[in-house]
């Protein structure tokens, strides 16, 4: 009996406490979307000044935040695509083949992963400087190619481990090449190592700030738009934007997630 | 003997570099040629237009060690200290509990601490600065209920920074610590509990060594990059909370001494080194680093 309520004591504790680490988490995000209904219209647009609905009309004529939401695509998107091939060959191919170096390849897969970005962001900009690469969009997206095809590579490595190879010889020993028995057998088999490091690219791609913030040039994400626009006090538009975002992330990735999670369960 | 190097540069050679001659090129040209340009650098100097001018000197390094640097990199170790210590302190149950949870919502409890991370950091960072400021939230709430009178200068202090930099930092203790904590044998505990051990006990020697690994490699993953996350002191430090990461941006984006800068940067290079040499001495997994 005794136990039966310090169970239940220790219960309610374990919920108060998850509670306040949710609200932590949350809070930030509440004010938010909260200042995209605000209806002040003077910087810094921090106090409140009624409900109102006129910044999500208003952030369809604010152009320069549009694109460069737009190039925030436009970069993840081709960036997710590049590691995503690039990463994957890697993968197969530091796992199937012998060949000298290996051991600095795989040491040097961590250094985006552990060094702090604002170093990773000086040293492109230093490198693309001096080879005299206009900065912008191609560097941008040369950047976010550079910190994502390490975790691209992490996830297929995790699917590769447990792979079974003999199905590959198979393949191979009923007539079919190598490009095909990559194409029929192993692509399939790793999918879903693949998805997880393509939408983890994804995800980085579109939240960075401090390595884009150096290899930008005149080219704005959306991060750098919001970074500019601290200065002088963040427009409700900006808050609007990111309520949208959000909310189609969150719609985004529940049906990727469900939609990998099925495909696994088909293949196992 | 010609022939089997033939069928070998078939079978083995030439699918490698095909696989792995693309990662080879950008590891090469993204990431070791950069950072080698970086040290190359550090040991340049400037001319009077803030012009890099590739001669050598040691200059750039006898300013890090100025007085006010070093207060800089004391503070930013603090900084970056308190904000791991706090991680855990705070990571460490709320991961336990949601990973042995036995509520079907585990999942949703897992996927709501990643949720906050699709909204720009940038802004949400900006949303605690709204929070926090003097005509914010948490100030109309403690006038309303009479606490306060006038309302309290929450930001620009150190505790703002540090508030800040958990924030953007605790899923990445979470997230090891969940995957450690959940892995952990539920019958353990079970057993020391029946052998007569206190639950501290059982804490402190079953549950924690078991689960150390996921501590380690959230320490790393929170101290490390705190060192270089500028924009959390600017925005909510506002300049008062300056950190190591502040004085690489500053020579970089406005001061334009890109030698004092790169040098900067090698310290940070240093201590991610000693760092990462500690935790593998300590037995730490590599690929438990990076989520």
């Amino acid at each position: 009996m005794k136990k039966a309520k310090k169970e239940k004591r220790n219960k309610r504790i374990s919920i108060a406490f998850c509670s306040m680490v949710y609200l932590f988490l949350f809070l930030p995000i509440m004010v938010v979307v909260a200042n995209s209904f605000n209806a002040t219209t003077s910087k810094p647009y921090l106090s409140w000044k009624g409900f109102t609905f006129d910044w999500y009309i208003k952030l369809w004529s604010n152009s320069s935040l549009l694109s460069s939401f737009g190039n925030t695509i436009i970069i993840a998107v081709a960036s997710t695509i590049l590691s995503t091939i690039i990463g994957t060959l890697g993968a197969v191919g530091i796992y199937r083949y012998k060949f000298k170096g290996k051991g600095i390849i795989n040491g040097l897969l961590y250094i985006p992963v552990v060094i702090p970005e604002i170093v990773i962001g000086i040293a492109l900009l230093t490198i693309f400087s001096n080879v005299n690469i206009p900065r912008g969009m191609l560097t941008l997206i040369l950047s976010h190619v550079s910190f994502s095809v390490p975790y691209v590579i992490f996830n297929v490595r995790a699917r590769l481990s447990g792979y079974d190879k003999s199905i590959e010889e198979a393949s191979m020993d009923l007539g079919a090449n190598r490009v095909t028995t990559f194409f029929e057998i192993t692509l399939p088999v790793l999918a879903p190592g693949i998805a997880g490091g393509a939408l983890l690219a994804f995800t980085l791609s579109i939240d960075d700030v401090i390595i884009s913030y150096f290899v930008n040039g005149q080219t704005k994400t959306y991060p750098l738009k919001v970074m500019e626009s601290i200065k002088s006090g963040v427009s409700p538009d900006v808050n609007a934007l990111s309520t949208l975002v959000l909310i189609g992330t969150i719609l985004l990735v529940f049906v990727t997630q469900s939609g990998i999670l099925s495909g696994k369960h088909k293949k196992i | 003997m010609a022939k089997r190097s033939k069928h070998e540069f078939k079978s083995n050679t030439m699918p490698a570099i095909v696989t792995v001659g693309p990662v080879a090129i950008l590891l090469l040209f993204l990431v070791v040629a950069p950072l080698i340009f970086v040290a190359v650098m550090s040991f340049c100097q400037t001319d009077e237009f803030y012009n890099v001018v590739y001669k050598f000197t040691s200059v750039n390094y006898g300013k890090l060690i100025s007085t006010d640097y070093l207060k800089i990199y004391a503070q930013s170790l603090l900084i970056a200290f308190i904000t791991t210590v706090l991680c855990v302190l705070i990571g460490y149950p709320f991961a336990y509990i949601i990973a042995r949870t036995k509520s079907k919502k585990k999942q949703l409890f897992y996927m709501l601490v990643i949720i906050p991370f699709w909204t720009n950091s940038l802004i949400r960072i900006y949303g605690w600065r709204t929070f926090l400021g003097s005509s914010g939230w948490l100030n109309k709430l403690l006038m309303v209920t009479h606490l306060v009178n006038e309302p309290v200068d929450f930001l620009y202090k150190t505790g703002t920074t540090v508030l800040g930099m958990v924030y953007c930092f605790i899923p990445f203790m979470v997230l090891p610590l969940y995957t450690a904590i959940e892995k952990l044998d539920g019958s353990l505990l079970e057993a020391s509990s029946d052998l007569g051990a206190k639950p501290v006990k059982t804490l402190f020697e079953v549950i924690l060594p078991l689960t150390s690994s996921g501590i380690f490699s959230g320490c790393i993953m929170v101290f490390i990059p705190c060192l270089g996350y500028f924009f959390v002191s600017n925005i909510l430090g506002g300049g008062n909370t300056d950190m190591i990461g502040n004085l690489i941006e500053r020579q970089f984006k406005s001061a334009n001494n890109w030698p004092l800068g790169a040098a900067l940067s090698i310290i940070l290079i240093l201590v991610t080194l000693i760092l990462v040499k500690i935790y593998q001495k300590l037995g730490g997994d590599m690929d438990n680093l990076g989520v």
